[in-house]
């Protein structure tokens, strides 16, 4: 790394907030994912200001910068790969973590980007508000990282995707210019700009600011655990709840291995025996939650459930989420590595993509849980092993491989709230043709024409526009 | 339930012939129900016109979607939708001549975008003719998707000026069991808002205002009595001044509207837009976005041939 680079960074920014030593750029390799890349520099901006001197000074150098949030991020977006083979500066927002303003009445934040997502609906609560989008992860991940990976949770499915709670964002674009995308009122002029950046995962800028929109609290809950002797009977009340015309605030789906395991990990009372147990909340109003729940229960007892357990009060609710919540870490419980996918199908091909997944995983030789948001139809299997077992990385991958295509197959996605980072980029072709490809490198290259922020990932090697190479030798596996 | 309400054959082939009248070269206006043909300006009349096929292609109530051509009339569509128990969140005003098409492309929510949200966020799957005549999908047809640039959120209010919407895939919701507009004079309308839940609309037009609860008829009922006997259901709300629109951020609403006569305007609470008389004060948008739309109708039409004339601001 140039030591004029990072003189330049250090001074715009403040020598401990600028990092080059070699033990700690091996802290920035990588994010959440079993991806690897070399960051050339790592920074910590605290201010606006900062962010586009370190961009500017990237860009002055002929670096590629990488954005980086809380690095909580599965599908390798915040690994560190540059342009030419050159280490890029990575751009960690922590720092920036500010609550900035809360307009009660308009129910409107605005925050800087490192504000954790939890945090925000924390900082909110005695208002009687929240922040909707909640991925697993909310007690780590920003709401920065959020709007870069459009990634939600649970509560997406009756509140919609983290693109509809985000009304603005501030962003320094690749070449250092600051630009308010979106705004406060309802029909900001020109293109949807804001919506065009939210899920880019850092290829167009990097966000600085963010006006996120907060939702009241509702005045009744109730969240119900259902105990299935099928994954079948399970899936299939998804399938019915939905059908009876209740859109459910939450509606989460264990399998039989990941309840035991979080049982033995948080003891919140679920069926260590159930095949599957479905999570269902259901919100609003005291009368519609009260004929919801027993729909819930009369459609669960209808596809023979075992048992249906409502929530009393709100010690166990949040017991019972927290179960939910902490699936992933329960795993380390049965094997010390885990490769989690992130598909969406058709709600109503969930029994048929479960089966699948199943025989994928053991055809080879290989566990596998899911836990998932079934009313979605977001599907999070999870294969576990432990990577000191020789040749075990290529099974693991050939049956993820084999697991996307199967969800592809009966009309799903790729990705449903992680993003395709580097991890999926050359799968992109199984749902997108050439042309389709070409229209999203349109729009990138609008936003970052040299390909200079975040390069190498969401679109594969080879589109048309750009003459982007495969990814060095060193970012993977 | 999951059995396809209506199915029409030969989806692929409407598509195609679409692509194939947009061509690649010469400059097309594509034609909806014309009800919002002012938005944007006039286009140049020297652009041929084309129109989007038309037609439900399939509903499926379990999934939540809808897929269908964007010719189709929203009322059309509401109408199939209703077989399921479900509607949609477009709400324009003349529903049997405005198209689906038309109503993403302008991208100006109704109502009861309070209750309903913004049309963007209905859209899920476009299928669109590029400005090169080809046939290009953008998103997927499920109600969560992360796969790639969000091309979809683009289009909508793009005026047709990125790409001739062809078919779409949205999300839908289900219908509301009990639906009640009501009407009454509070001191402020402001309160309402945080009184009710969710409530799907609050208009108010400088002394008079109107409500619309929905959802489950008990609890649209305690909502009713919440709000007192100043409110009493009415058949409809106002109708609205189609002179201007104008989008203020929600909390400069009242302020926005001060010193226009009461009944001069509608204004929708909670969401920001004012239907008044007299045409928005332009907005000049900052240079650095207006980079951005400018780079992006470059790459998108290079040769400025789709709804030439038409600007989106």
């Amino acid at each position: 790394m140039s030591d004029r680079l990072v003189t330049e960074l250090s001074a715009a920014l403040a020598p401990d907030r600028v990092r080059s030593r070699p033990l700690e750029l091996t802290l920035y390799r990588r994010d959440a994912s079993l991806l690897e890349g070399q960051p050339g520099v790592v920074c910590f901006p605290c201010t606006t200001d900062e962010v586009q001197a370190a961009v500017t000074i990237a860009r002055r150098h002929g670096r590629s910068v990488v954005p980086r949030g809380s690095g909580t991020g599965l599908a390798g977006g915040a690994v560190p790969v540059g342009a030419d083979g050159a280490e890029p500066v990575v751009v960690v927002t922590t720092k920036m973590d500010a609550v900035l303003e809360i307009d009660e009445g308009a129910r409107v934040a605005w925050v800087q980007p490192g504000v954790l997502n939890l945090d925000l609906s924390r900082d909110v609560a005695h208002l009687g508000l929240h922040f909707a989008p909640d991925p697993s992860s909310q007690q780590s991940c920003s709401v920065g990282g959020n709007v870069a990976n459009n990634s939600g949770g649970p509560h997406c499915l009756a509140y919609g995707v983290t693109s509809a709670h985000v009304l603005a964002v501030e962003v320094v674009l690749p070449d250092g210019t600051l630009a308010l995308l979106g705004g406060l009122d309802p029909e900001p002029p020109g293109y949807d700009l804001r919506g065009a950046f939210i899920g880019s995962e850092g290829t167009m800028g990097i966000a600085v600011r963010i006006a996120v929109r907060l939702s009241p609290d509702p005045p009744a809950v109730r969240t119900i655990l259902v105990d299935f002797a099928s994954i079948e009977t399970a899936a299939a009340t998804v399938t019915g709840i939905i059908a009876a015309g209740l859109v459910p605030a939450a509606l989460e789906m264990m399998d039989s291995r990941i309840t035991a395991a979080v049982e033995d990990y948080v003891h919140a009372g679920f069926p260590r025996d159930a095949a599957a147990v479905l999570l269902v909340e259901v919100d609003g109003l005291p009368a519609g939650v009260e004929a919801a729940a027993q729909v819930v229960a009369d459609v669960a007892e209808a596809n023979g459930a075992r048992g249906v357990r409502v929530a009393a009060d709100e010690a166990e609710r949040a017991l019972l989420w927290k179960g939910r919540k902490s699936a992933f870490g329960a795993i380390a419980r049965i094997a010390p590595d885990y490769y989690l996918h992130d598909t969406v199908v058709p709600r109503t091909r969930l029994v048929e993509v479960l089966a699948q997944v199943y025989e994928i995983a053991e055809r080879h030789q290989l566990l596998v849980v899911n836990v998932f948001h079934a009313g979605d139809g977001n599907l999070h299997p999870l294969l576990l092993f432990d990577r000191r077992e020789r040749g075990v990385m290529d099974r693991v991958l050939a049956a993820g491989a084999e697991m996307i295509a199967a969800c592809v197959a009966v009309g799903g996605v790729l990705s449903g709230e992680h993003g395709i980072g580097l991890e999926k980029r050359e799968h992109m072709g199984l749902i997108f043709s050439d042309a389709d490809l070409d229209a999203q490198r349109r729009l990138r290259l609008a936003f970052d024409p040299d390909q200079s922020c975040n390069p190498y990932k969401v679109l594969p090697s080879g589109s048309r526009c750009g003459d982007l190479q495969s990814v060095p030798a060193g970012a993977w596996i | 339930m999951t059995e396809p309400v209506r199915t029409l054959p030969g989806a692929d082939r409407a598509l195609g012939d679409f692509a194939t009248e947009v061509g690649p070269s010469d400059p097309v206006v594509v034609v909806g129900g014309r009800t919002q043909w002012a938005v944007g300006g006039d286009p140049d009349a020297s652009a041929r016109e084309v129109r989007a096929p038309a037609g439900v292609v399939q509903h499926e109530p379990a999934e939540m979607i809808v897929r269908v051509r964007a010719g189709t009339s929203v009322a059309e569509l509401d109408a199939a939708l209703a077989e399921g128990g479900q509607t949609i969140a477009l709400d324009p005003p003349d529903a049997e001549r405005a198209t689906v098409g038309g109503v993403l492309a302008v991208g100006h929510s109704g109502p009861r975008r309070l209750g309903w949200g913004p049309v963007r966020d209905s859209l899920l799957e476009a299928r669109y003719v590029s400005a090169g005549g080809q046939l290009i999908r953008a998103g997927g047809p499920v109600v969560k998707n992360v796969s790639g640039f969000d091309l979809c959120r683009l289009l909508v209010g793009s005026l047709g000026t990125l790409g001739l919407l062809a078919e779409v895939v949205l999300r839908v919701r289900p219908r509301p069991p009990a639906a009640v507009w009501l009407r009454g004079a509070p001191d402020d309308p402001d309160r309402l808002r945080r009184a009710l839940l969710r409530p799907s609309s609050i208009l108010w037009d400088g002394a008079t205002t109107w409500v619309l609860l929905e959802g489950h008829a008990a609890d649209v009922d305690a909502e009713i009595k919440a709000l007192g006997r100043e409110f009493a259901p009415v058949g409809a709300p106002p109708p609205l001044p189609n002179g201007g629109r104008w989008s203020v951020a929600p909390s400069a609403l009242q302020e926005a509207v001060m010193g226009l006569e009461p009944g001069s305007f509608v204004a929708e609470f909670g969401v920001g837009i004012v239907h008044a008389s007299t045409p928005a004060l332009a907005r000049p948008a900052h240079p650095a976005t207006a980079t951005l739309h400018r780079r992006i109708k470059a790459n998108f039409d290079p040769s400025g041939r789709l709804n030439p004339g038409r600007i989106v601001a």
